[in-house]
């Protein structure tokens, strides 16, 4: 039985997007994710000793979200990845939205009062 | 348990099975790599429930924060940002060498592989054992949720020390809604990392023995995906926990 | 559009039917080759016999529901009881039985077989969800023996974490790892379907039975950890006093129900979508026609998971959420009612101009139809913000989830348990034994929940052990309909229990179905296929199964 996944070149992920070829992140890409990561942290802490009034948890957040950008594309390799895991790892956090979204609708509108 | 599929009598092709050389290749699958490819899926999916798990906790945090907003500042400024943002560093380290085992496996170089899960495994305890003293403190202010709670630390700040704004007895009442949910969120995140210890200790024991380092990385690179999920919770509970009430708005 | 089926119905004789040598049933012997197996299709029938025994439980707690409710007075057992009884049924029967019902024992049977793969992708995974079912089993029926639960099954708080002094513990501990085993179904489910299809087999060639049940993975996927982060909550607030969900230490109680609706209303598209799934094969096979719209079908079961989520809040319309947010809501929830339907017209238009025959599964089907629809409209009905507000809380909702959840999903099971039960023994069940349990089903089940419908209607509430003397003679009806819906159940145990020994050999096909399940021998060998076949052709293609048959009779002349 001849297996059917497809070994050409396919860069674009566009044929089979069930399917990458396994990508090694060299120790030197790793060290320059670990150093960003470090150089984050350390940013926020600062930020957060200024005051910025409501920007101030814009700002953190932010910077959180950077970083785990940061972590998720390199150190769990999802930039290398197939479509498929880029999907999966979308609608994880779309749902999470989901969940918080709809939820505050509630809670915003509660103090509106009646029709 | 797989001996049930080993022991069947059906014949196969032997062709079919030419390219199979490692003996972790499960049976059932056509391929290594749709072998090691459903493996990296399955860990993504259970990924998948632990953003829904911390998810509804991220939510209660969210909504109490904004009712009741000047407890929240009072009682966040209670947690130390030097601890905190340490504890952050330490568990970036300890992911840093965990994405390291992951190369050292991958490039089948067992040394490496074996000092890289020791130092992702002393990061981790590191990272506990702040945490242990942060708990500690919390226990002798009597912020622990409970029974033994005391708020009169919010209610009259200078008695303590504290360049703080009074609150009245109710809404210092609810810094304990505060420290529920930092208890919950961080608690919740240690005991992943407990159980990510638990199963360190295990990867250690099999790469000793060289399971990892002949070209079967799927446990080590599925741990890592786990081990790094951990880290990123965490990157979202320092600043929340720790960093965003430091400069409260004046109502 | 629908031309006149070109197949012509030629069931294939069964006297000269053997069964196989080898297969999955005799390929080991012992208890512990089965408490340890892999194979896909011995735990699916270990679900079988553990989720028969628990929906048998559960029934029992419904007998004696309905037993009370013969008389206007609580003279059978005291509230707390009836409390207790209600609790139990429900928890038992959504929890243990309707969530792994289909999914865990037709699905895990069949799917890799559907789509040509030798087991599951984590035979392991899937072992330990059947001992995580077994150990929320063994909790549940702890909590049982030691007094009960008497939260109802939403686990209401304040009601759950402050005032009942039962076993609510052990009860959320049990349903939190049951949901464990639901996502690890889920998790293999998702992962097979990708990963696992023969050659050939791609996703719009897939029987609708695996479209639908991938959306009920997604849905399993993401919703159940959300109810475990709140069961942890509720947990901690009964045993710590920590106050999420309290009022008095400025919890609030409403954040449990939006976490618990986020999770508990998809739950019910869990529990439906897979008996869409039995529905569209055996409409197909029994019309001998493709499903008319296949692709449509396909969609609506996805667009079915993804709207679930947005619809939660109507569960909440009463209990104090903002105006604004319910009207989002309820137009929401809508919505859902389209993709449903597309489902109920294109199986009606597969029906149009087939060689229709009303084999027992097919008679299940047709119950559903007609159950489901009366059930989802009634949906939109609870879910109009005014009718809501007069319904909720009666019978009329009780009937109306009765309708959806036991007379669609569980006369789906039944149909999917009968229409495979050939492939899963290799023998056929007694055909008019059946259709008369199939009828008498039906006929108990209309007879238990129609009355019910106007006793809500009528403004009876739910969940109360006595009620005024006017409402009798519904409820009188409605446990008649109870014993007649017993029967109705405990004759198809009796009579399978008898076909796996007596019954009559059944062959490959005895149904002349299209899915790869079928071109093999039943009951199956223990990888599935002597070798993986090619999907060569579409799904539901009786064309093609035609000339298959005619290739191979000119090679036996």
């Amino acid at each position: 039985m001849t297996q059917p996944e497809q070994h050409f070149h396919d860069p674009s992920n566009i044929t089979n997007p069930e399917h990458a070829s396994h990508h090694i992140v060299t120790p030197a890409q790793y060290a320059l994710v670990f150093a960003s990561l470090l150089a984050g942290t350390a940013l926020t802490v600062v930020a957060a000793n200024i005051d910025l009034g409501v920007f101030n948890p814009i700002i953190a957040l932010g910077i959180a979200s950077t970083k785990m950008v940061i972590v998720i594309l390199f150190f769990m390799h999802v930039k290398y990845q197939s479509h498929l895991i880029k999907a999966t790892v979308a609608a994880g956090f779309f749902m999470f939205l989901v969940l918080i979204t709809m939820t505050l609708s509630d809670y915003i509108s509660r103090a509106w009062g009646l029709w | 348990m797989d001996s049930a599929i080993a022991n069947t009598q059906v014949d196969h092709d032997t062709a079919e099975h030419e390219h199979v050389v490692l003996p972790q290749h499960r049976h059932h699958f056509a391929t290594e790599e749709q072998q090691r490819e459903a493996g990296s899926f399955g860990m993504w999916l259970f990924l998948l429930t632990e953003i829904m798990f911390f998810g509804g906790l991220f939510f209660a945090y969210l909504l109490y924060r904004n009712w009741y907003y000047d407890a929240f500042v009072a009682a966040s400024n209670q947690l130390s940002v030097p601890l905190g943002a340490a504890n952050t560093a330490i568990l970036i380290s300890s992911g840093f060498f965990m994405a390291l085992a992951v190369w050292a496996s991958e490039v089948r170089k067992k040394a490496m592989l074996v000092v890289f899960l020791i130092l992702t495994i002393l990061f981790g305890v590191a990272f506990l054992g702040i945490k242990a003293v942060e708990y500690h403190e919390k226990y002798e202010k009597h912020h622990i949720p409970g029974a033994s709670f005391d708020a009169s630390q919010f209610i009259n700040p200078s008695a303590y020390g504290l360049n703080e704004k009074p609150l009245p007895p109710d809404m210092a009442q609810k810094t304990q809604m505060f420290f529920f949910l930092y208890f919950a969120m961080t608690g919740m995140h240690a005991l992943h990392m407990v159980i990510g210890l638990g199963l360190l200790f295990w990867l250690l024991a099999r790469a000793q023995k060289g399971d990892f380092t002949s070209g079967y990385v799927a446990p080590i690179e599925n741990f890592g995906l786990y081990w790094h999920f951990v880290d990123i919770v965490w990157l979202f509970l320092f600043p929340l926990l720790y960093l965003i009430n430091r400069h409260p708005l004046a109502h | 559009m629908s031309a006149p089926s070109p197949t012509i119905l030629k069931l294939p004789d069964q006297s000269t039917a053997t069964l196989p040598k080898k297969n999955f049933i005799n390929a080991e012997h012992g208890l512990l080759s089965w408490l340890l197996t892999g194979d896909h299709k011995r735990i699916a029938i270990l679900y079988l016999i553990s989720i028969t025994f628990f929906f048998f439980i559960g029934g029992a707690f419904a007998g004696l529901i309905r037993l009370e409710l013969l008389t206007p007075q609580g003279d059978l057992v005291s509230s707390d009881t009836y409390n207790k009884l209600f609790t139990m049924h429900g928890i038992i029967m959504v929890f243990l039985f309707l969530v792994p019902s289909v999914p865990a024992t037709l699905g895990n049977f069949l799917i890799p077989m559907m789509i040509g793969a030798r087991d599951l992708a984590f035979p392991k995974i899937n072992l330990l969800s059947w001992y995580l079912y077994i150990a929320a089993g063994t909790l549940m029926l702890t909590a049982m023996a030691l007094g009960g639960v008497d939260t109802g099954w939403t686990f209401t708080t304040p009601l759950s974490t402050h005032y009942l002094n039962t076993h609510v513990l052990t009860t959320a501990v049990a349903v939190f790892i049951a949901g464990f085993s639901s996502i690890f179904t889920g998790l293999n489910f998702i992962v097979t379907i990708h990963r696992m299809r023969c050659p050939g087999m791609t996703w719009f060639r897939m029987p609708l039975f695996v479209w639908a049940h991938y959306a009920a993975s997604i849905l399993m996927v993401l919703g159940t950890p959300v109810l475990a982060i709140t069961l942890v909550l509720v947990a901690l607030e009964r045993v710590f006093g920590i106050g999420v969900f309290d009022p008095s230490k400025g919890g609030d109680p409403l954040l449990f129900q939006h976490l618990f609706w986020f999770y508990s209303h998809p739950a019910v598209y869990i529990m439906i979508l897979p008996g869409m799934a039995v529905i569209s094969e055996v409409v197909s096979t029994f019309s001998r026609k493709r499903v008319f719209g296949y692709t449509a079908v396909a969609f609506s079961s996805v667009a079915i998971a993804l709207f679930g989520f947005f619809v939660w809040e109507h569960h909440m319309f009463i209990m104090g959420v903002s105006n604004y947010s319910a009207l989002v809501f309820s137009l929401l929830t809508m919505l859902v009612a389209v993709p449903s339907a597309i489902k109920i017209f294109n199986w009606c238009f597969t029906l149009q101009q087939g060689s229709i025959t009303f084999e027992t599964p097919m008679l299940y089907a047709f119950g559903f139809m007609g159950l489901f629809t009366i059930g989802g409209l009634t949906g939109v009905f609870l879910g109009s913000l005014g009718m809501d507000i007069q319904l909720t809380e009666t019978y009329f909702i009780v009937a109306h989830f009765h309708f959806v959840m036991v007379g669609g999903m569980l006369m789906a099971f039944l149909s999917g348990i009968h229409f495979w039960w050939p492939k899963m023994t290799g023998r056929m069940y007694p055909e008019s034994l059946s259709k008369l349990a199939a009828v008498v089903t039906f006929i108990g089940f209309n007879l238990t929940f129609m009355p019910q419908f106007i006793l809500g209607y009528l403004g009876m509430p739910r969940r109360y052990h006595a009620y005024p003397q006017e409402f009798q003679v519904l409820n009188v009806l409605s446990t008649a309909g109870a014993t007649v819906l017993g029967v109705g159940y405990l004759l198809p145990v009796l009579y399978l229990a008898w076909s796996l020994k007596y019954g009559a050999i059944a062959g490959d096909n005895p149904w002349q179905a299209t899915g790869l399940e079928w071109q093999t021998q039943s009951p199956p060998l223990t990888e599935n296929f002597t070798e993986i076949p090619i999907m060569d052709h579409e799904a539901y293609d009786y064309e093609w199964l035609e000339h298959k048959t005619q290739h191979e009779v000119t090679h036996v002349g």
